[in-house]
């Protein structure tokens, strides 16, 4: 544990990041969305006047908005920040040199996992004042709070692991890069796709076999649906959703706890091959 | 000390390194000789740790670069011919990270860095930012960096490359005193006469194959079987033909045009060559000038390169 946390690959990643220009102008972007958001929201919402109100119910929505947005930009950045922390160091020629020290490759990929995870985290703690907005006007609990942050933890430390195999087995950022931000729009949008095709499906196999049981067994579109953080975050919200949407596919077990198994699964197979193909060249990874 | 063992690397049909074998001995600055694309920074790779050899193996100190590389990494200190630095770290921190990575306490580097920089004459630099040094003190940074765990063999490819007159002495003058400090040094370069300089020993590499290795005397004497050399007389041009004409050693005489020079092959020792200058001057030549034309690294290199070629 103190090899992590003193890894000086994660220490002079921290370093060379938070010197960087782009790391303040994105965080400031990120905060920016968050904030005209909360306050078009909270402006809207009052009809824009001082002597309007704002109930529980409301706050709860805006939370609920916050979350799916703050999702949003969690899987838009993170491969931003991940998919090129192998690669650059490739086309900068720095990669041979640190191959040549005594560092293991898996302290190279979790010190650069560890490193864009960490600002990543210190994006959601910046993020952490306009949420207690949310507190302010009442409507959430804590529990729901911290379910969210920690899905968003889970889908974060997923979505790094892909950028950095991908940045692990392609030379080029730009490709790794394409590749990561395709595994995203796979995971976010066309899981959702695919969850409404066999949905369909099933509707249409129910009708044709004049079945009356409605609950026809789909394990291949629940998996879609569980898979896809957006669904996730729904779930998480209104939990009568998932008990909805296991009631359609006839399936009683909750749908978090497959994309925990799921994004953990990936977390682990993708961080096994960075590690492994780091020293592509050579027989051993060690 | 290094050992390579039958080493062999095939990238698909093309072989790089065809079972190459060679031995350094301990303190020995050796220097790797070769065109371009001979095998020099696939051999180097391959001790370094970033490449498998295909077959065969290579052992420093000992330890197997294909079953031991993490111990491998503790003994040697590589600088790659191109390599880049990281954009945002100042020169002290630059090292100080790779000497981390080499699982230095902060309290040894603290002692080390300003020692190295002092080495490599950049203790003026210490907090510049590392991409603004030349292409020169980028250099002479790599070469502490890779010192920084006090490596007992140093892995240099083509450390002068690029470097102007001035800063190429410097380099020079440093590994001479990485040599004074028993560092065993393997060192490649384009730039022969100045390995010549810096080595003890070379070695050939052509095609994958060491083809030569040894002192540079012993190679530079191995090709000098035939001497050619050059005589200077005042006048009597034809008498001295004449005269060396006669000897059993001498072939190939020629006469340059215009000028009292005669230049010829002379296969006999170095008394027989002492004989016959005695004899030219009791014979009443002359002679102002006897010289034995030396070839330098690169007329070596050519020749025995020209020879693997023909083989």
């Amino acid at each position: 544990m103190k090899g992590f946390i003193f890894n000086p690959v994660l220490m002079k990643e921290l370093k060379l990041r938070f010197r960087a220009f782009k790391s303040f102008s994105g965080l400031m972007f990120y905060l920016a969305v968050l904030i005209i958001f909360v306050s078009g929201f909270l402006l809207v919402f009052t009809d824009f006047s001082v002597s309007g109100f704002f109930k529980p119910s409301d706050s709860f929505l805006m939370f609920a908005v916050l979350s799916v947005l703050q999702m949003a930009l969690v899987m838009f950045i993170t491969p931003g920040l991940t998919a090129g922390s192998i690669s650059t160091e490739r086309e900068k020629q720095t990669l041979n040199i640190l191959l040549t020290t005594t560092q293991t490759s898996s302290q190279i990929i979790i010190g650069k996992l560890l490193s864009s995870v960490a600002f990543l985290i210190l994006m959601l703690i910046a993020g952490l004042p306009l949420y207690s907005m949310v507190f302010l006007f009442g409507g959430v609990s804590p529990w729901q709070f911290m379910t969210m942050f920690f899905f968003y933890f889970v889908t974060l430390i997923a979505i790094g692991s892909i950028g950095i195999m991908f940045s692990t087995l392609t030379k080029r950022t730009i490709v790794s890069m394409i590749a990561t931000y395709g595994s995203m729009i796979f995971l976010g949008g066309i899981t959702l796709f695919f969850f409404f095709i066999g949905f369909y499906l099933d509707e249409i196999m129910t009708v044709q076999q004049n079945t009356q049981n409605l609950n026809s067994f789909s394990p291949f579109t629940y998996f879609w649906a569980c898979i896809n953080p957006g669904v996730l975050i729904f779930t998480l919200l209104y939990p009568e959703l998932a008990d909805t949407l296991q009631l359609a596919v006839g399936i009683e077990f909750p749908n978090w706890i497959v994309y925990l198994i799921f994004y953990v699964l990936i977390t682990v197979i993708c961080l096994t091959i960075a590690i492994r193909k780091l020293r592509a060249n050579m027989k051993t990874n060690r | 000390m290094i050992e390579i063992r039958n080493l062999t690397k095939m990238f698909g049909h093309f072989k790089a390194l065809d079972e190459l074998n060679m031995t350094v001995d301990e303190g020995v600055v050796f220097g790797f000789v070769g065109a371009n694309g001979a095998g020099k920074t696939t051999a180097f790779s391959i001790l370094a740790t970033l490449l498998s050899p295909t077959s065969g193996d290579a052992f420093i100190y000992g330890k197997s670069v294909v079953k031991e590389p993490q111990e491998v990494r503790k003994l040697i200190g590589y600088m790659p011919d191109f390599f880049g630095v990281y954009d945002q770290l100042k020169t002290d921190e630059y090292l100080d990270f790779y000497g981390a990575c080499y699982g230095l306490s902060e309290k040894e580097r603290k002692v080390l860095i300003p020692q190295l920089l002092e080495l490599v004459n950049l203790s003026d630099k210490r907090y510049e930012y590392v991409d603004l040094l030349s292409r020169g003190m980028k250099q002479r940074l790599c070469l502490a960096r890779a010192l920084i765990h006090d490596p007992k063999v140093l892995i240099l490819d083509e450390p002068a490359s690029g470097l102007d007159p001035r800063a190429r002495v410097e380099m020079r003058e440093i590994i001479k005193q990485l040599k004074q400090m028993g560092k065993t040094i393997l060192i490649s370069s384009h730039i022969l006469p100045e390995l010549a300089e810096m080595c003890d020993e070379i070695g050939v590499i052509d095609k994958g194959r060491l083809i030569a290795q040894g002192s540079v005397e012993t190679i530079q004497s191995q090709l000098q079987g035939d001497k050619h050399i050059t005589v200077k007389v005042l006048n009597e041009i034809e008498k001295a033909v004449k005269f060396l004409e006669e000897d059993p050693f001498v072939s190939s005489i020629e006469v340059l045009e215009g000028k009292e020079e005669i230049t010829f092959v002379y296969k006999g020792s170095a008394e027989d060559q002492m004989k016959l200058l005695h004899k030219a001057i009791l014979a009443g030549l002359s002679i102002y000038a006897f010289m034995e034309e030396q070839k330098d690294l690169e007329d070596v290199y050519m020749a025995i390169t020209k020879g693997a070629d023909s083989k």
